[in-house]
């Protein structure tokens, strides 16, 4: 693959998911779930609390097993294949994850090691991400002592560190000032050409700012994929708002 | 295995810049110490050696290694990291090997600095130095065989009462397994039963190395029984790691 061209119009999908299913138990959280994400889209998730989002996240992580189905990161498959995919694969986990006691850098670092960078090329890339989350003011701060944004923005540069193709951010701008939120907005916007991202979001106006594309998910399953505009053709009042409860009031009654 | 040390790395530094490191190394010596000096009557003895300071050993680490591997796993899960470690390309393997050679690093600085032992014996008599050497690499293997139970533990349950309980039980099992009551009781009632648990009691084979004896069957003994172990773990945190 890598001989194929970026912008080749039949490029093989970065992400590809296909009747992705997770149960616990008796309880279905995702349910037959399939997707295709293409370099250059945005996709944003989006969906009621408890819908699927993470879980359908978690599986694309190879974090969680799928009870059924297969989950494709640059041809990897995330479970046959996993370390492969993984390698490709920027993952912000539900609410940004670090090691407290260690500082900005310290972490960013060890991700870097991990992913087998060393010497000048793991300092670059250090600060590289430190520059594109704005951190470098903190850099030497243990992240227990950081407020809840700059700890999200830390998860969000252990993500960006090795440039990946594919970006799968869950709630990245969850617990930012709106002007963080319209930093992160403006980064994603940025790298969205060379990438295939996916963002899951409560926040319906993030999904017009940066999304090329949206996808509804309610109890499990997928209830809407198309462009942010053409889902605000769903309702009479072209909010993406009432489209939202329109698909997603059912399932949560 | 570059991967491995950089995770052991991470681990070990994380055990100092908390006060966990500390406080578990001055316990561990003053027990090990109050125990060798009174329980053991070092001095009463009269003799260079260290017999009084490996036999409680053990049971010191009964205690106190499960109280270092009960937040192996349970506080990545608890601060949510081990989501983001397994999603780092590494094999679980590697996270499970990391982790557990960081604490086994941290239980080989701790027997280090137990030093002040092996000069004292040195001052006071003429001790041979390679039985203690010997008893020391036991010391370690000992340590090895409990952590591999305490890490696996670990990843059993969230809660880390439970894991303490848990490995501090199975720790038991596996000291007591060699010993008389223990024996002569099975050998009485299941003869069958009493000849297996002698062969997989950690005390026994320890014992051999503060004799100065390294036996091959020994060293093979500890290695199985830390390799068994760690399996366990990365089997253990493949089925639960997103419970």
């Amino acid at each position: 693959m890598p001989s194929r061209v970026a912008d080749a119009p039949n490029e093989t999908a970065l992400i590809e998911i296909q009747g992705l299913t997770k149960r616990f138990g008796a309880f279905t959280a995702v349910d037959n779930v399939s997707f295709a994400v293409r370099r250059g889209e945005v996709l944003g998730f989006l969906g009621p609390n408890g819908a699927g989002k993470s879980t359908t996240m978690r599986m694309l992580a190879g974090f969680m097993i799928p009870t059924a189905g297969t989950a494709r990161v640059q041809g990897h498959d995330v479970q046959n294949d996993s370390v492969a995919a993984r390698r490709v694969l920027g993952f912000l986990p539900e609410g940004a994850p670090t090691y407290p006691e260690m500082s900005v850098e310290g972490f960013l670092r060890f991700c870097a090691r991990i992913r087998g960078f060393s010497g000048a090329e793991l300092a670059d890339r250090v600060d590289h991400a430190l520059g594109l989350t704005t951190l470098q003011g903190v850099r030497l701060q243990p992240v227990e002592t950081l407020s809840k944004g700059f700890k999200r923005r830390v998860g969000l540069a252990q993500a960006l560190l090795h440039d990946p193709p594919v970006l799968v951010l869950d709630e990245p701008t969850d617990g930012l000032d709106p002007n963080q939120k319209h930093e992160v907005r403006g980064l994603i916007e940025r790298m969205a050409p060379e990438k295939a991202i996916v963002i899951s979001t409560h926040i319906l106006e993030e999904v017009d700012a940066v999304c090329t594309r949206a996808i509804i998910i309610a109890g499990g399953r997928i209830v809407a994929d198309a462009t942010p505009a053409e889902l605000e053709q769903h309702h009479p009042s072209g909010r993406l708002e009432d489209v939202f409860r329109a698909l997603t009031m059912p399932e949560a009654a | 295995m570059t991967k491995t040390l950089v995770i052991a790395s991470r681990e070990l530094h994380a055990y100092f810049a908390t006060p966990v490191a500390t406080v578990f190394i001055v316990i561990f010596l003053v027990l090990q110490g109050a125990l060798t000096f009174n329980l053991g009557q070092f001095f009463d003895r009269g003799q260079a050696d260290l017999n009084a300071f490996f036999t409680f050993i053990p049971w010191v680490f009964l205690l106190l290694i499960p109280a270092i591997t009960m937040r192996l796993w349970a506080e990545e899960r608890r601060l949510g990291t081990i989501e983001l470690l397994l999603t780092l390309p590494i094999t679980q393997g590697q996270a499970v090997l990391g982790k557990f050679l960081a604490a086994w690093a941290f239980f080989a600085i701790a027997l280090l600095l137990t030093f002040p032992f092996v000069i004292a014996v040195n001052i006071l008599g003429s001790p041979d130095n390679g039985v203690i050497a010997s008893g020391y690499l036991g010391c370690l293997l000992v340590a090895g065989a409990f952590l591999s139970v305490g890490a696996a533990m670990s990843a059993v349950t969230r809660n880390q009462v439970i894991a303490f309980v848990l490995a501090v039980a199975i720790c038991f099992v596996f000291a007591v397994a060699s010993n008389p009551i223990v024996n002569d009781f099975l050998a009485h009632n299941l003869p069958a039963l009493a000849e297996f648990t002698r062969r997989i009691a950690v005390i026994d084979r320890f014992t051999d190395f503060t004799r100065g004896i390294i036996a091959l069957r020994d060293v093979i003994y500890f290695a199985t029984f830390i390799g068994f172990f760690l399996f366990l773990n990365t089997v253990l945190v493949d089925q639960r790691k997103a419970d």
